[in-house]
This record gives C-alpha cells, structure tokens and sequence, in this order.
C-alpha cells in the first residue's frame, strides 16, 4: 500500500489522475439513472396491475401502516446517519465513518427486517405473489427494493473491512461516495414506494 | 441432481440437427486442438481474452458478431428453402415446432448477437481514438461487458443441442412465451440469453456515455466530436433509458415462469398488453441503438471520400438528437391494432411520421456533401451509396405502416418483414460493412482487398432486392410472416426468387470471408505505415495503424471540427518537439471472464432448474467481484523512454517505405 501511494504521489500533478474519482462518482450516477428505469418499469406495472385482483385482497385489506411506517423512519434515518459518516469522511476522521456506517447497517437491516416480516405474514395468510398479478406486481416492486437495500447492506460490509485495512485513500473514498449515492437513492425511491403503493393503496 | 435435464434433452432424432452438432463438435476439436499445439493458450488469454485495451475488445466483438451471422444466416437460408418448397400442400424439410425455433433464433441472433455486437465492436474500436483518449472511462467493465455478452452468445448456441430453443417469436410475446403455452426450456434460454447479455449492453452503454462526456481531449467541445462519436452518444442515452426496461421485463417474465406470478397471464388479472407495451418501449429505441452509430458512420466515410466537411455537421447532430427522442414515444405503432383507439394510434402514428424529418434531413445532408465534392467510388462509399437509397425506399415503407388504417391491413404480414429488413439490412449492416472496411486498417495495420470488398457490396445489394421485394408482393396477396407451410401454390414463384436473393446474400458474405482471408495473406503488399490511409480528417487518423496500446504518445489539441484535417493543412512542428511523459493504464484483468464464465453457468442451471448449481455460480460471481474490488494493483505507468522507443520504430518505419 505504501508503494502504491508513493506511486501515485510521483504523478500527483497529473491531470488524467486527478480525475479519475470524479469520473467513478459520474458514471455511478448514470448508472444509478438507469437502475431508476427498472423501478419506473415496476411502477407502470403496478400501475397497470393493481386492480387486478382477481378476487383476492386489495391493498387497502392488507397494508399495515404502523409496520411500514416504522421501516420508513428506519430507513430515512439510515440516509441521515449515512450522511454523518460522509461529512465524517472529509474531515478525514476513519472511526467515525466507520461507526456511521455500522449504525447505517443496522437501520438497513430494521427496514429489511420489516419488510422479510411483512412478506412472511402475506404468504402466510395466502396472499403469496401468484395469488394476483396486484400481488404478483406488489412483492416484485418492494422485493426489488429490498434486494437493493440488501446489495447495499453487503456494500456497506465490504466498505468496513476496506477502510479497517486501507484507511481513507483514492480507492475507498470515491466508493464510499458512490455507496452514499445508492443508499440515498433507495430512500428516494422507498418515499415513491411508500406514498405510491401504500399511501394510495389505503386511501 | 440434474433438475430437469436428461438424455431427452439432447436432439438425436433430429438429423439437421445432429449433423451440425457433430460438425459443430469436431471444429470446436479442431480449434482448440490447434492452439494446444501451437501453444497460443497463454497469449490468447494474456493479449486477449483478459486485456482492457478498448481497440482489441472491439476486434473481439466483431469476431464473435461474424461467427454469429453465419448462424444466423444459416437460420434464414433454412426459412428460405422452407418457405421454397412448402407450398400446395407440401410439408417442405422443417416440421412446424422446428420451424419455429428457427425464426426466433434467427431474429434474436441477427439483432443481439450479430446487429448489436457490431455497433458496440466499432464504438470500442473508434469511439476512444476519436475524442482523443487512451481508453474508456471504466475499462475492467468493458471488458466484462464483451464477455457477459460472449458467453451469452455461447449460451444461446448450446440451446441448439441441448434441449430447445424458443418457439415464441424473437419478442416472447406473452401468454404464449407464459410457462402454460411454453412449458419446455426454450423461452428460459431466451431469458436467460437475454438478460446476461443485456446487463453487459447496458455497462457498456453507462461505459461509453461517460467516456464520451469526460474523457474528451484538451480542446474538443461537445460541437467538435465527430459524428460518429455524436451518434455513439446518442445511441449509449438510448441504451441507458432502455435497456433496463428489457431487464425489468424480461425478469417479469422469469417470475411468471418460475415462481408462478401472474403479470402476464390471461387470468389472474395478468395483462398480456402489459409486456408487450413494455418489450416496445425497450424495442423500439433498440432499432435506433442500431441505426444511430450505422449514419455516423455513413456521415465519416462520404466526408472523407468527398474530401469535403459534411454539410450541416449542426444540423446533423441536432437530426441525431431528435431522433433519439422521438425514439421513446413511438412504440405503439408496432401493435395498432391492439386497441387502444383512434386517438392513441393517431398519436404514435403521427410522431412516427415525424421521425421521418430529422432522417430526411441527414439524406439531404449526405447527398449535399457529395455534391461538388471529389467523391472517390471505393467500396465504404458504395455501400453508402447503396444505403442512401435501401434506406430511404425502407423508410418510405416504414411510413405507410405508421398509418394506422393501412396498419390494420398490413400487421403482421410480409410487408413488415420486408420493412424492418430493408431498414436493418440497408442500414445496419450496409453501415456496419462499411465501417469494418473504414476502419480496418486502424485496427490490423493493413487495408481491405478492394475488388472483393466491392463484389461482396453487390451481391448484398442486389441480394437483398431479389429477397425481399417477393414479400413486398405477397403481403398484397395476404401472405402473413412465420408460416411453416402455406396452401396457395401461386405465391411459391416468388417465394423461390426470394430464395435465389438468399443465395446472392450468401455469395455476398462469401465474398466478404474472401476479402478478408485474401487482404490478410497479402497483407505486406496493402500495409498502412501512415496510420491515415485514407486522408482522413478526424483523430483516429493521427496515430498510426495499429494504434500502439495508449493510442496517443500526446494527447493531441483541437481546435475546429475535423481537427485532423485542419492540422494536416499547416505544419506541427511545435507540438512534436514536447517530451514524452510517463503514462497511466489501466492493468489486463481475468476479472471479466471468470465472472462472465459463471454467469454462463448460472444461466445454463437456471434453465435446467438445477438449483445447487445456480447458487453455487452465483456465490461464483460474487465472491470474483469481489476479489476484483479488493485488487489495487489495477494500473500501471508506462515510463517516457518506452513511449519514446516505441514512437521512435513508428517514425522509423514511415521513413523506410517513404
């Protein structure tokens, strides 16, 4: 590791060089545009499918507001405390972003343990995903989210053990920046969830 | 153990298709027996299958693109004898469920493994060179990319002998691709074709869409690109807002199949006009991901051969993003007669129309450059030459299917067969062809024989009319697509001259195999030292041919449109006494083709339903992400005195032939 800063420090007037975080974080964007076009498919789709109840529940008989809302706040705190961890890494402070991250994961894992007990108590009762294609469009568009919060919880675990081996360098800096993009990028998305399926649904 | 695979799945009753299996089987012996004996293992992996290098990349997403035209071309020229002989009553060579394979594996095949390989192949090849850049953005991704879609390609190929391939159409409509009307195997090879090689499209749509944005050369604004690099950016924003829609639905799909979901089913409250809203939605922007880099090429090749600056580069570029617009809110007019109402088909029928304008304008631009221009007939500018006229007759048919009431009357007819292949042969390919001829010589060092390039150019053209005017006629007579057999004996003449037209194409790639087997052998004699044979005005043009690994020892400076061209007018002997400087690259990496490998597997148990094996590649995939991302020795700096001593063999090279 010391080389490779060494390496870099040699060239560090380089122009090319100096781009390439900036470049990471660009392109994490456009990714993260493109990934929004998944959701916005999944949206249409529920859209389209949620009067299809083929005689089986509709969102208003099932949604418990209170549980959803608790994962909500979980999640909307985990943006904040991610946050932290961000202003923490430009004051260069290690140990604090990585407690950040920590509380961040745990809040994750409180909305994803929300939502495994939601889909649990669902099939449970007989409301699986091919009772309906309403349902079959519900779990699809919530479990997409979800597996993204997981993908991020697994994101966030990586990011510990760099920084307890790398510290804060080219490579992880950029990548926490890019990881704080895709988590506040799921809370948006999550807000659109939770005003659109289940708001709606209730109403 | 298995899942669902066993003996049954492999075809041994089926003669055609044990024959190609052991042919197929034999000359993959061959191949590789030959490189256990001349030892090239280690310098096809270490120069090639691991590199990052952007320029070989796109040398390999041709090759595979070749190999895959040949499969499917031997798919079209069976459809061809079928549709030759089984008229009146006769059952012709191919039964029905066979048949049908093959018309599905010919589209997906022609349009992801052939169409799309190419376009992304020549934007890896030029893209970077022409903006000034040393590689892409992300070039470990690139490099997946390539493989993702490898072992897609691979994949689709052992559906041949190992079960079945679908026999949906090469869309899957919905309910028939549902698991109710399509219990076999052959949609999931579909889906699972498609969905890894569409990940990889879609990296390398994000890939080159930032690598155009930020990786651009002192000087060059976004108004100096040149057009193809312009039509490559437009062609990676359709990419990035489309692709994931063919994710998404595709994946609907597998959860229909797989885990019994209802989105697509006739009951259950599914809704069948769901996907096939939402296929269009990705399918049409496909055809302009397509056509797109095709007219950037056709702009480079007559500005060059014309010896003129392409009239109206603005207009052009603004053409190009209209078109790229427009692309999104045309869908519907591939299924008028849904019924969605007059009003809804009036509108989709309308902008179709109006898709027309901003590609009338880039016609009028091509011909406006070609006139009082110098224009030399070699064999790039007859095949657009050829384009300019295929694609206007195709874009003229193109507008009477957008009129909904003729719509009613021509969906799903020959008519649209012969439609979308005068646009996509007169277009893609005709542009593909000419952009391979172009810009060999960057890639291999040495031009394409001309005679031959110009014999394969006219047995394509008048290939394709013979095929395809045929059906043109018959839609008149009621002639529908994808017929096995048909009752009527008086359509039978012109379905044999469209067979003959099949021929000619054949002769036509024949042609092509030549010319490359030939310019190789004799590859002194057509030798480019210069790295610009062809006077040419933008920046690939600069460096020599092969351009060495970091394309450029100096980043090169612009200051106008056709930069090149402008410096080649006044001397540049400032810029060529500054000193070499170290320079950053991105290391080769066997990251790409170890994850795309499990990926393959993955793909190949989900199919079969052999779940340990699914989970097993996929913590594959995983765990060989991740000991990509935990690898920092990812780059390296190439010291001055190397650049120096490698410019200096180029100098000295140019100076012995001179």
């Amino acid at each position: 590791m010391a080389t490779e800063t060494l390496h870099h420090d040699a060239h560090a007037d380089e122009h090319e060089h100096h781009d390439a975080g900036a470049t990471k974080v660009f392109g994490f964007w456009v990714y993260l545009m493109s990934d929004l076009v998944i959701f916005g498919s999944l949206f249409a789709t529920y859209a389209v499918l949620m009067r299809g109840t083929a005689g089986g529940p509709t969102g208003a008989d099932i949604f418990e507001l209170p549980l959803i809302l608790g994962g909500t706040f979980a999640l909307l705190i985990s943006s904040f405390t991610f946050g932290m961890g961000v202003l923490a890494m430009n004051a260069n402070r290690v140990g604090q972003v990585k407690m950040w991250l920590a509380i961040t994961f745990i809040l994750g894992l409180g909305f994803l343990g929300m939502e495994v007990y939601e889909f649990h108590h669902f099939i449970h009762e007989g409301w699986g995903p091919d009772r309906s294609a309403f349902l079959s469009a519900f779990f699809t568009l919530v479990g997409t989210h979800g597996l993204h919060v997981l993908f991020g919880m697994i994101w966030i675990l990586v990011m510990l053990v760099q920084l307890s081996t790398k510290g804060l360098n080219d490579v992880t800096r950029p990548r926490i920046l890019c990881l704080s993009l895709f988590w506040h990028f799921l809370d948006i998305v999550w807000i659109c969830v939770f005003s659109f399926v289940y708001l709606m649904g209730v109403l | 153990m298995f899942g669902k695979l066993s003996l049954e799945a492999f075809p041994l009753h089926e003669p055609i298709l044990v024959i190609a299996g052991i042919v197929g089987i034999l000359g993959g012996a061959a191949l590789l027996g030959a490189l256990t004996y001349f030892r090239k293992w280690g310098w096809l992996w270490n120069d090639w299958f691991t590199s990052v290098d952007h320029k070989k990349i796109g040398i390999m997403y041709f090759i595979v693109a070749l190999i895959m035209l040949m499969r499917g071309f031997a798919d079209a020229l069976m459809m061809r004898t079928q549709q030759a002989i089984a008229a009146g009553g006769s059952a012709g060579i191919l039964p029905p469920d066979h048949y049908d394979q093959i018309f599905t594996a010919h589209g997906v095949i022609m349009i992801f493994f052939v169409a799309m390989p190419m376009v992304v192949g020549l934007m890896n090849l030029v893209v970077p060179l022409q903006i000034g850049a040393r590689d892409v953005a992300f070039p470990f991704l690139n490099n997946l990319s390539f493989w993702l879609f490898a072992v897609s390609a691979i994949l689709i190929n052992i559906s041949l002998f190992v079960g079945e391939f679908a026999t949906t159409g090469w869309l899957a409509y919905a309910p028939l691709s549902g698991i109710e009307y399509s219990p076999g195997v052959g949609v999931d090879y579909w889906i699972w074709a498609l969905q890894i090689s569409g990940i990889g499209t879609t990296l390398s749509g994000i890939n080159f869409f930032v690598t155009i944005l930020k990786m651009r050369t002192k000087g060059m604004t976004l108004f100096r690109m040149p057009i193809f690099t312009w039509t490559a950016l437009c062609s990676n924003v359709l990419i990035i807002a489309s692709f994931p829609i063919l994710t998404a639905t595709v994946a609907m799909l597998t959860l229909d199949r797989y885990l019994g979901m209802n989105f697509f089913t006739n009951d259950m409250g599914g809704n069948v006009m769901m996907y096939v809203n939402l296929i269009w939605a990705w399918g049409h922007p496909e055809v302009y991901i397509l056509i797109l880099p095709a007219f950037g090429v056709f702009s480079e090749v007559i500005a060059t051969f014309a010896r003129k600056r392409l009239f109206g580069y603005h207009t052009m570029v603004w053409a190009t993003i209209a078109i790229t617009v427009l692309s999104f809110i045309v869908w519907l007019h591939h299924f008028f007669t849904m019924g969605a109402g007059a009003n809804v088909n009036a509108f989709f029928g309308i902008m179709t129309m109006i898709i027309a304008i901003p590609t009338g304008v880039k016609v009028f631009n091509w011909i406006f450059t070609i006139f009082r221009g110098r224009l030399e007939l070699t064999s790039p500018v007859l095949w657009t030459l050829g384009f300019i006229i295929t694609f206007t007759i195709g874009g003229m048919t193109g507008v009477m299917l957008a009129l909904p009431a003729a719509n009613f009357v021509l969906h799903n007819s020959l008519f649209v067969i012969a439609h979308f292949h005068n646009v996509i042969i007169g277009g893609v390919v005709f542009g593909m062809m000419a952009g391979l001829t172009y810009w060999f010589p960057k890639a291999f060092g040495f031009v394409l024989d001309e005679k031959w390039g110009k014999r394969a150019f006219w047995c394509w053209l008048i290939g394709f009319y013979v095929a395809f005017i045929p059906p043109y006629i018959l839609a008149f007579y009621g002639a529908v697509r994808r017929m096995q057999s048909y009752p009527n004996a008086e359509w039978q003449p012109y379905m044999i001259i469209a067979f003959v037209g099949a021929l000619i194409i054949m002769a036509g790639i024949a042609c092509t195999v030549i010319q490359i087997v030939i310019s190789t052998r004799n590859r002194k004699a057509y030798e480019d030292v210069t790295g610009d044979p062809w006077d040419g005005r933008t920046l690939e043009w600069s460096t020599s041919s092969p351009a060495p690994f970091y394309n450029f020892a100096r980043l090169p400076v612009v200051g106008d449109i056709d930069s090149f061209w402008s410096q080649k007018q006044r001397s540049n002997e400032q810029l060529e006494n500054t000193p070499y400087t170290d320079i950053h690259m991105p290391k080769n990496t066997a990251a790409g083709p170890i994850i795309s490998i499990f990926a393959m597997i993955f793909g190949f148990a989900m199919v079969w339903h052999i779940w340990w094996l699914a989970a097993f590649s996929a913590v594959g995939m995983l765990v060989s992400f991740l000991g990509r991302v935990f690898n920092d020795d990812i780059d390296y700096y190439v010291p001055a005195a190397e650049v120096e001593r490698i410019e200096r063999a180029h100098q000295q090279r140019v100076e012995a032939q001179a």
